[in-house]
């Protein structure tokens, strides 16, 4: 079966340091990926490469089979594939609901046409609805994105995320910042809005990856180290050196 | 032919240099505070105007001395009480704000001064003939205005080199947000660059006011042409400003020295094919060759020669 | 009431104010100007597509507007000289289609690039036109410009178009359409695109869109609407010179729509308004009006970022609420050191003015406010420090109440806020 995403011998240079050296990983169709890893590994560069903020200094990247090395973040989001960011990244002026539905536009495939107007799309409102409803913000629908609360955003950024109906979702840290009643919530929609989907996040709360991931990568010095199911992870002597050490005793 | 090369160069690395203490001041200030000062050029225009008004009071040298300082002093504070107002409403807004203030100053400079070219005078010490080339002679007061600008500029590199100020000025260059990290006081230093950058626009226009023409039009005609200086050099980059500025220069002075047009070149299918372009001289098209300049620059490279940040 | 039904109701009460409004105002100075205003309500509202709507300062939008204007004029006189069977009222369609061409053209190597790199570029171009328009003589007409005759053309049920108040209504069926679909142009996904890419072009990316083809068609549709104002200026003057197209032009059209505030969509119509009647009514009263330009934009800026409609629209919540008289001892209590400033400023400009420009050829005796004063004497000036001093004492002691009063006005006492 041709994976999610196929990443070959990924490498990315700032100037003379290479953060990302040599990543080599697929990712199943319909599989919870999680990746971790210490501060600085190249974890958020890793997502920055492969959702075409950043472009590749060598290597490959494809989406589904489809070479995508190299294209614009538009341009991958078209082929299904969507992200959140670590840093919350939505749009401030506009309302939860504006929100939701300029990110279900493209994928209905409204582009970017100025002839009709976006009240009367019927598919488009109906499905903010629901993402609004999904991530718990329905009451929030008029509210501008800037004043909502921290966990609120953090719920919209997944909900900006997940509306175009990308196959392959990526989660920058969704977690980062929550107390544990709201990681609690966080985690559960996680695991319901990447149902039947191809999850791959970044995570630093243990309890999280253990928990939603169906495999775990370790990344440490921009190299993947081990990839396999949590047991494997947990069980791996080189993990547990290099990263797990501390937790481990 | 040999002639009109020396000359044109001469007064081209003139020009470029005299752009260049404006385009420095100006990407130091965009560089550390993210302000495009729209009125970048109003600060040489009241430099050149403050220089005539100590001149016919007092003298040319004084006015060399005193009016920078004036117009440094009037950039620091109109950062103090203007432009760190707007900073929290975002850069439009800052940008706006420097837009307003340069119209209000070109009225300001109508009121005071009128709409008519003021008669501000080479000083009679350097009101003599540096040297003969061919038949043609060059003005001392040219060779005083490229010693000034080139003893600026090696000023400026020793600053930014060789002292403290200038470490955190080129660390605030690549890094903008790191200055203020390390724990420097950045509203002060703002406000010293603004005023330093106002400063040095401001002896541009002292020197420049003589030999050009010291005028209320005088920011309008020349700040777009330093936009384009540092936008074609890259935003942000020096290097890039100072070899927009020289590029610039000698684009402009050799254009206006050449007489000859499409006409001339290539005879009469020149009109049919151009129309009356056809017909225009290159001397006449010199106004506009840094806005073409800027064009091809930004469809080829949009980032600029030496740019490398987005906005 | 629902939101549709609103805005219906607005449009309604629009068409029914640009179709009274000669009635009301019926001097020939009051039609002229209002037939400006029309012209003006269409160039800034075109121009907020790009700084309210999609995040686009630009420095050279009268670009647009004047090319437009030329390409008008000169389909007029060709429509006239070869007799073709064009009316009037279809030429502002050819300063669309010239908008259009000069926007795709020039927005292709803009709209590359956002923010202060973007403003620059505008106003480079801006510059490159000018330019060019002095050395085309023929096409624009060098200093004297292209005049045209606007009731030469085919009458239409046999309106010749030659009265003003004609033209007013011409200008008035083409202002109503323009903002009709400007309007409707928000509210369409583009419209929607250009607010998210406004606010966030990097997350406008990740959700499927291009910012810079956002950015792009933005652009050229504002370009056509600027070219319809264009046309419609060139029909209302019958002339059309360079100066329509230079960096005059575009300072003024950032002017008011800044100054209307470009956060409601309101906002340049009220500026448009505004700034047209004030051009045209300053210029008579006083010779720095140029002056009062800029220091109102620059207080606009300083101190109503949001322009005057940006300020309404911060009241409207306590004029539904039914609260904003909690609002008036404080708004009172400010009006008078507030008085007191405009007075000092407006003084301190005149005499200064007076003195440095008039005084030479009429003498050091003026007026200011019909209240003669002798600009050599000590006590106008004395006036003039005490009402400024006083102003701004005035202010600063009264701002903490104002502060009070909203705080006050806008907590929340048990019912809906």
């Amino acid at each position: 079966m041709t994976p999610a995403l196929a990443l070959r011998d990924l490498r990315k240079s700032f100037g003379p340091t290479e953060i990302i050296r040599g990543v080599t990983l697929d990712i199943q169709a319909g599989e919870r990926h999680a990746i971790i890893g210490p501060n600085g590994a190249g974890k958020s560069t890793m997502f920055h490469l492969i959702s075409g903020r950043i472009k590749p200094t060598a290597g490959s990247i494809a989406l589904k089979g489809e070479d995508i090395t190299g294209l614009e973040p538009y341009e991958i989001n078209h082929r299904g594939l969507s992200r959140s960011f670590q840093v919350t990244n939505i749009f401030p002026k506009l309302t939860v609901y504006e929100n939701i539905r300029c990110s279900v536009l493209w994928s209905l495939g409204y582009r970017y046409s100025f002839w009709r107007f976006v009240d009367r799309l019927r598919d488009a409102n109906e499905r903010a609805e629901e993402i609004m409803e999904e991530i718990g913000l329905s009451a929030r629908k008029n509210t501008p994105a800037s004043i909502l609360a921290y966990a609120e955003q953090r719920a919209l950024e997944i909900g900006i995320t997940i509306a175009g109906g990308a196959e392959v979702i990526m989660l920058d840290e969704p977690t980062a910042g929550m107390s544990n009643k709201e990681t609690e919530q966080a985690v559960a929609l996680i695991r319901k809005v990447s149902e039947g989907r191809t999850l791959v996040m970044v995570e630093h709360d243990m309890s999280v990856v253990f928990g939603l991931a169906d495999r775990i990568s370790v990344l440490v010095y921009g190299q993947i180290i081990a990839t396999g199911a949590p047991a494997e992870i947990r069980a791996d002597k080189a993990v547990r050196e290099a990263y797990l050490g501390e937790e481990a005793h | 032919m040999l002639e009109i090369i020396t000359f044109s160069t001469l007064n081209g690395v003139l020009y470029g240099m005299l752009l260049f203490m404006m385009a420095s001041g100006l990407t130091l200030i965009f560089s550390m505070m993210g302000v495009l000062n729209f009125a970048h050029a109003s600060f040489y225009m009241i430099g050149a105007y403050f220089g005539f008004e100590i001149s016919r009071r007092i003298g040319f040298w004084p006015g060399f001395v005193v009016a920078p300082l004036l117009v440094g002093g009037v950039g620091a504070l109109i950062e103090r009480f203007g432009l760190r107002r707007v900073h929290g409403y975002g850069h439009v807004a800052e940008l706006l704000f420097t837009f307003g203030l340069a119209f209000v100053i070109e009225e300001l400079v109508n009121m005071f001064w009128g709409r008519l070219p003021v008669d501000y005078r080479v000083p009679p010490s350097l009101d003599f003939v540096a040297f003969k080339l061919f038949d043609t002679t060059y003005p001392a007061y040219r060779m005083f205005m490229l010693a000034t600008a080139v003893a600026m500029f090696v000023f400026l590199i020793l600053i930014l080199k060789r002292t403290r100020v200038g470490l955190i000025i080129q660390a605030a260059l690549t890094h903008p947000n790191m200055v203020a990290m390390l724990g420097h006081d950045v509203p002060t230093v703002f406000m010293l660059v603004f005023g330093v950058g106002a400063a040095l626009a401001g002896l541009a226009g002292v020197i420049a006011g003589p030999a050009l023409v010291t005028q209320p039009s005088m920011a309008g005609l020349l700040g777009p042409i330093l936009f384009v200086v540092i936008v074609v050099g890259g935003l942000g980059s020096l290097t890039g400003a100072f070899l927009a500025s020289l590029l610039i220069g000698l684009v402009q002075t050799f254009a206006v020295a050449i007489n000859g047009s499409l006409f001339d070149l290539i005879g009469p299918t020149a009109t049919t094919i151009f129309g009356e372009l056809g017909s225009v001289t290159v001397a006449q098209i010199a106004p506009i060759l840094p806005y073409l300049l800027l064009v091809v620059v930004l469809i080829v490279r949009p980032t600029g020669l030496f740019g490398n940040r987005e906005t | 009431m629902t939101g549709a039904s609103r805005t219906l109701l607005a449009f309604a009460a629009f068409a029914v104010i640009l179709a009274i409004a000669p009635m009301v105002f019926a001097s020939g100075t009051s039609v002229t100007m209002m037939s400006v205003m029309g012209v003006m309500i269409i160039f800034a509202l075109s121009y907020n597509m790009l700084l309210g709507e999609t995040g686009l300062l630009s420095f050279g939008h009268a670009v647009y507007y004047g090319l437009a204007g030329f390409f008008a004029a000169h389909a007029m006189n060709l429509a006239r000289q070869q007799g073709l069977p064009v009316p009037l009222p279809v030429i502002p369609l050819v300063g669309g289609v010239a908008g259009l061409f000069f926007g795709v053209l020039f927005g292709a190597v803009s709209t590359r690039r956002a923010g202060t790199v973007f403003a620059m570029i505008t106003l480079g171009l801006g510059e490159l036109v000018s330019a060019f328009a002095l050395l085309m003589r023929t096409f624009f007409g060098g200093e004297d410009g292209i005049s045209t005759n606007r009731a030469k053309l085919l009458p239409v049920f046999g309106y010749k178009f030659g009265p003003q108040i004609q033209i007013y209504y011409l200008i008035a069926i083409w202002c109503f359409v323009c903002v009709a679909l400007m309007y409707a142009i928000t509210r369409t996904p583009l419209g929607r695109m250009c607010n998210a890419v406004r606010d966030n072009p990097e997350r406008a990316e990740f959700v499927g869109y291009s910012a810079q083809r956002v950015r792009f068609i933005a652009f050229s549709l504002s370009a056509t609407f600027a070219g319809v104002a264009g046309a419609l200026s060139a029909i209302n003057f019958e002339l059309m010179n360079s100066h329509a197209a230079g960096a005059g032009q575009s300072g003024a059209v950032l002017l008011m729509t800044y100054v209307g505030g470009v956060g409601q969509f309101i906002g340049p119509i009220i500026g448009a308004v505004l700034i047209t009647f004030l051009q045209t009514s300053l210029s008579d009263v006083t010779k720095a009006w140029m002056l009062y330009f800029g220091l109102l934009f620059i207080g606009v800026v300083l101190f109503a970022p949001g322009g005057i409609s940006g300020w309404l629209a911060l009241h409207a919540p306590l004029v539904r609420g039914g609260r904003i008289f909690r609002l008036a001892p404080a708004y009172a209590l400010a009006a008078l050191p507030f008085a007191a400033l405009f007075v000092g400023m407006v003084l301190l400009i005149e005499l200064s003015y007076h003195m440095l420009v008039d005084a030479a050829s009429e003498g050091t005796k003026t007026s200011v406010f019909h209240i003669a004063m002798d600009g050599a004497s000590a006590p106008p000036w004395i006036a003039t420090v005490v009402l400024l001093v006083g102003g701004v004492l005035g202010l600063r002691a009264v701002w903490p109440k104002i502060g009070d009063a909203w705080a006050a006005a806008t907590e929340p006492t048990g019912g809906e806020a």
